[in-house]
């Protein structure tokens, strides 16, 4: 099942400085695990060292929040957008 | 819950003056005589008039909002000016409250404006939002965010947030009586360093003027009470590809704030809770080493390298003869550029990244390594005038 993952410019280097990329999973946890694979990089900054995606990572299949879904176990289907919502604050250094 | 009341008897008149100003909101069914007595009745509170506070005064002033508070207690920068259109080049040094009082009374001079000059924090936090009817949130760090956030929940105003970084913006209406809070859809900050702040990464000057411009919307409609209010809606804005996007947001039954069981009925320690670290007493750290030290022992003909870890659009603009460039974010990659066994000066432009840096190389054995104080910068101020400055 292929879904589009949608990154926010500060993961953007992460995966080729590409906005969106195209992975396969029947579940947002299997989407994400089969982009950290390809850009493994990039798992560090989504999941903590004990494989656990990390807390203030917001995530959202198509409008709405996975937390109010079923999290990770949340079923995609075909054509589905995931976005990784990024916390941004601003200009202090 | 209407935020300024309907009954025109109590809310004040328009001047023969201010019907000329706001005709052409008068004459609008939407607004009329008493959506813009509404304005005149409101009171607003800006937290912070940079980016974000620069069209949202100018434009909240322009509409009539009768009462505009302002939190501010920064000086004017030469690097504000490419965004913050509150200021020109003769305010760089000036207090911003003092030359956004000055530009915001020339707007309109019928609008009375507060100024607040301190920094926003746990101790005074609830006293000057309770006066206010809307806070509006334009400010730049997280700490600052989650306490106007938790103010706003605690004392029951909408928090009309902003939030802006390189070609990208977010906007909603936080209103825990009517819907989510900030801490619903944003439960925990990201540990600092792991985001890049608009010092490090940029931001596109135009971007903070659209995303302002869109808080002012919002609170104007807040107040005159017609549309569609933002309140658990997330827009997301991309500047580059020029693309609107919206979320939903719910709240959160469990929200240590605004949930069902609050555990947080007060302000905290925002730092704390947003995982910055207590600055420590001067000499508690051994990491930093002066500009005028690195260069007495270059000409002493001392053996270091110079890390240089800043981004290459940086580099482009100055650099220190000789360093090596690694950006801090590619530097676990490319470690092995790296002799663990030199002594190794990292700076960046300021210091943040630099320290950073100084912690990683730490954690992976190098133990001659200093962080640069002040960056870049204190370089060209204090040893090489021809290192330009940005």
């Amino acid at each position: 099942m292929a879904i589009s993952i949608h990154a926010p410019t500060p993961l953007q280097r992460f995966i080729g400085d590409a906005g969106e990329v195209e992975v396969d999973g029947t579940t947002v946890g299997e989407a994400l695990s089969s982009l950290v694979e390809r850009h493994t990089a990039l798992k560090p900054h989504l999941y903590s060292d004990d494989g656990k995606l990390r807390s203030f990572v917001n995530l959202f299949l198509n409008d709405e929040d996975v937390r109010h879904l079923q999290q990770d176990a949340t079923p995609v289907s075909e054509g589905d957008t995931l976005s990784i919502i990024p916390s941004i604050a601003g200009g202090a250094p | 819950m209407t935020l300024v009341q309907d009954d025109t008897t109590t809310l004040p008149d328009l001047s023969p003056e201010e019907i000329r100003r706001y005709s052409r909101h008068l004459i609008m069914p939407e607004v009329g005589t008493l959506g813009q007595q509404k304005l005149k009745a409101a009171r607003v509170l800006m937290v912070g008039t940079g980016g974000l506070g620069s069209p949202l005064g100018m434009y909240l002033a322009a509409a009539g909002v009768g009462t505009l508070g302002l939190v501010e207690f920064d000086e004017v920068d030469e690097s504000n000016l490419h965004r913050q259109l509150l200021y020109g080049l003769a305010d760089v040094g000036r207090p911003k409250i003092e030359a956004a009082m000055e530009r915001l009374n020339i707007v309109n001079p019928y609008v009375t404006l507060i100024p607040h000059q301190v920094r926003l924090d746990s101790s005074n936090a609830l006293d000057i939002v309770k006066d206010y009817d809307i806070v509006v949130d334009g400010t730049d760090n997280f700490p600052t965010r989650y306490l106007v956030n938790d103010a706003c929940v605690l004392t029951g105003k909408p928090n009309v947030y902003g939030s802006i970084f390189r070609f990208e913006g977010q906007v909603s209406v936080f209103w825990a009586e009517k819907g989510p809070c900030y801490r619903c859809l944003f439960p925990e900050p990201p540990p600092p360093g792991l985001v890049p702040s608009c010092a490090e990464g940029g931001v596109l000057g135009v971007l903070p003027g659209i995303i302002g411009s869109l808080q002012a919307n919002e609170v104007i409609k807040l107040i005159i009470g017609k549309g569609e209010p933002m309140i658990g809606r997330l827009a997301l804005f991309d500047a580059l590809r020029m693309k609107f996007r919206e979320l939903k947001l719910r709240r959160n039954p469990d929200c240590p704030v605004c949930g069902e069981n609050p555990t947080q009925i007060e302000l905290i320690d925002y730092e704390q809770f947003c995982g910055i670290p207590i600055e420590e007493p001067a000499g508690a750290d051994d990491i930093d080493i002066t500009v005028t030290e690195v260069k007495e022992m270059l000409d002493r003909g001392d053996q270091i390298t110079i890390l240089d870890v800043r981004n290459p659009e940086e580099i482009e603009i100055c650099r220190i003869d000789g360093s090596i460039v690694i950006p801090v974010a590619d530097l676990q990659d490319r470690i092995g550029e790296l002799d663990p066994r030199d002594f190794i000066v990292a700076h960046c432009h300021h210091g943040p990244r630099s320290t950073r840096a100084v912690h990683l190389l730490q954690e992976f054995g190098f133990s001659k390594v200093k962080n640069m104080k002040g960056g870049i910068d204190s370089w060209s101020l204090e040893v090489d005038p021809d290192v330009l400055r940005y």
